[in-house]
């Protein structure tokens, strides 16, 4: 379980994350939703210490890390995460093979004569095959990311951090990532949070929608009671979104 | 906002101050790491082919060339003044061992492999690449900085030694076809009057610069901000800090190695 207590996140001359508290419950997809510029990326890299906070407290199973400068505390609980970024963040210089297997060789102690046979299951798991010689600069937008996601879940994490995971995808790709998190969730039973604007994502795959707006979660719900939300800037978002309130 | 010249000077020396303290802090990581770690052998492999093998032909030639104008200057001035070349593969040895060769090859690893390196880190910074080395369990230093540090303390003093080589037999052919003095003697000249602490002097002050370029090249790109204009941006920087460096730090370095006897 992850317990984030009075986050307070700066960046010069303006606070990005005031005070959130929340509660990420083993299992749950828990989304985070709300416009560009709002501080959802500060918020999950606040999560796994990517970025330092002010003060507050991030809680992962029991661990206290958001004021840690121990870089064995940190490394320690940053295994039981798995991360998408929004591009991808693949490694140019290796190969797909290597960009998947890059993970086991720091976070597990599997012997490299496996990495291969793990690295075919994990790709054909996100729908690849026939990859692992290429470089990423050979792949497709949609490709990178299912990679990426591949390259995520290698080292089987307990908890997944999705950063705006259809950004700039069409809209087939983005019904497959849609069901890459729905499935990495079912399948093999992982925490996530997904940080995004795209409400009719959030409201469709999570357990939990929660409203960044203001530096604050303004309105954390399930999708159903989301969509019934009196707030006046949920009301507003979904408006935009054109997203009916049944 | 109009800002007035104090204010300017005051921002400055902030930021000159911000980036001296952001580099002893990258230093204090790279020592860290560099005993605690696994040592990372096929990525310290790779970049010193990266800094060293394929900085050499530049290198070569550089110094090939300067070793030749450095003899056929001297044989010109000496044949002036004496009606003969006297001690060209002396003043070539001592001017190639000491100054030239050092500086020459630092210079051009600072331009080629010190820009290759902050241009690969600044991209994978602004690419959040760095941040996925995080999230995989391992630190940037251990996996970038300290094998990029290896490698140029690796690369740069054996470059500078075939730098010199290289720049000492130039001399010797311009010498030999254009200004008529026997190969002997050019050699003769040199093991007559040049000592071991002579090469030594030049020789080591390639350590120094070998570790300012790799901390200016790490630097820059780990604080690289703002896309492809701002690795750009990082990347002229990185050079023309470490070209300068290399002038104002071999003056002090030859001072201090004078003083001490070398």
């Amino acid at each position: 379980m992850i317990e984030i207590k009075d986050l307070v996140k700066n960046f010069p001359g303006r606070r990005v994350i005031d005070g959130i508290s929340a509660e990420i419950r083993d299992g749950e997809l828990f989304s985070v939703i709300g416009p560009s510029g709002t501080g959802k990326s500060t918020f999950i890299k606040c999560l796994i210490r990517l970025l330092r906070p002010e003060s507050g407290q991030i809680i992962v199973d029991g661990q206290d890390i958001a004021s840690t400068s121990s870089e064995f505390t940190l490394a320690k609980v940053r295994r039981s995460f798995g991360y998408l970024f929004q591009e991808g963040a693949l490694f140019d210089s290796l190969t797909v093979l290597e960009n998947v297997a890059f993970g086991l060789k720091y976070l597990t102690d599997i012997p490299k004569s496996d990495y291969p046979r793990i690295v075919r299951e994990k790709l054909a798991l996100v729908g690849l095959k026939d990859v692992e010689h290429l470089k990423p600069a050979e792949l497709s937008v949609g490709m990178k990311k299912r990679v990426s996601l591949a390259r995520s879940i290698a080292a089987e994490p307990k908890y997944m951090l999705y950063d705006e995971p259809t950004t700039g995808l069409d809209p087939v790709t983005t019904g497959m990532v849609k069901e890459l998190i729905i499935d990495m969730r079912s399948k093999l039973n992982i925490t996530s949070i997904v940080v995004t604007h795209d409400l009719n994502l959030a409201l469709e795959i999570s357990s939990r929608v929660a409203m960044l707006y203001g530096g604050k979660f303004v309105e954390v719900g399930e999708p159903a009671q989301f969509r019934q939300s009196e707030n006046h800037e949920v009301k507003e978002f979904m408006e935009i979104s054109h997203l009916s309130r049944k | 906002m109009k800002f007035s010249f104090t204010e300017k000077v005051g921002h400055e020396f902030m930021n000159l101050a911000e980036a001296l303290g952001g580099a002893a802090l990258m230093l204090k990581s790279v020592a860290f790491w560099l005993f605690r770690s696994k040592f990372e052998a096929s990525e310290t492999i790779k970049q010193s082919v990266k800094i060293g093998v394929d900085s050499f032909t530049v290198t070569a030639l550089t110094s090939f060339f300067t070793g030749m104008v450095l003899s056929l200057q001297m044989g010109q001035s000496t044949k002036n003044l004496f009606n003969e070349p006297l001690y060209v593969g002396t003043m070539v040895a001592f001017s190639m061992l000491k100054e030239l060769g050092p500086v020459l090859t630092s210079i051009v690893v600072a331009g080629r492999a010190g820009a290759v390196v902050t241009a690969e880190i600044g991209t994978m910074q602004v690419t959040e690449q760095i941040d996925a080395l995080y999230t995989l369990g391992t630190n940037p230093t251990r996996y970038l900085l300290v094998p990029r540090y290896l490698a140029f303390l690796i690369t740069l003093p054996l470059l500078t030694v075939f730098a010199d080589f290289i720049g000492v037999m130039g001399g010797c052919i311009v010498g030999v076809v254009k200004l008529g003095v026997p190969s002997s003697v050019y050699f003769d000249d040199i093991f007559t009057y040049l000592e071991m602490g002579d090469f030594m002097h030049g020789f080591l002050k390639t350590y120094v610069f070998a570790f300012m370029i790799a901390t200016v090249s790490c630097y820059k790109g780990l604080n690289t901000k703002g896309g492809a204009e701002g690795v750009g941006k990082s990347t002229t920087e990185a050079v023309v800090v470490s070209m300068v460096l290399v002038m104002v730090l071999d003056y002090f370095i030859s001072a201090l190695l004078v003083a001490v006897g070398i």
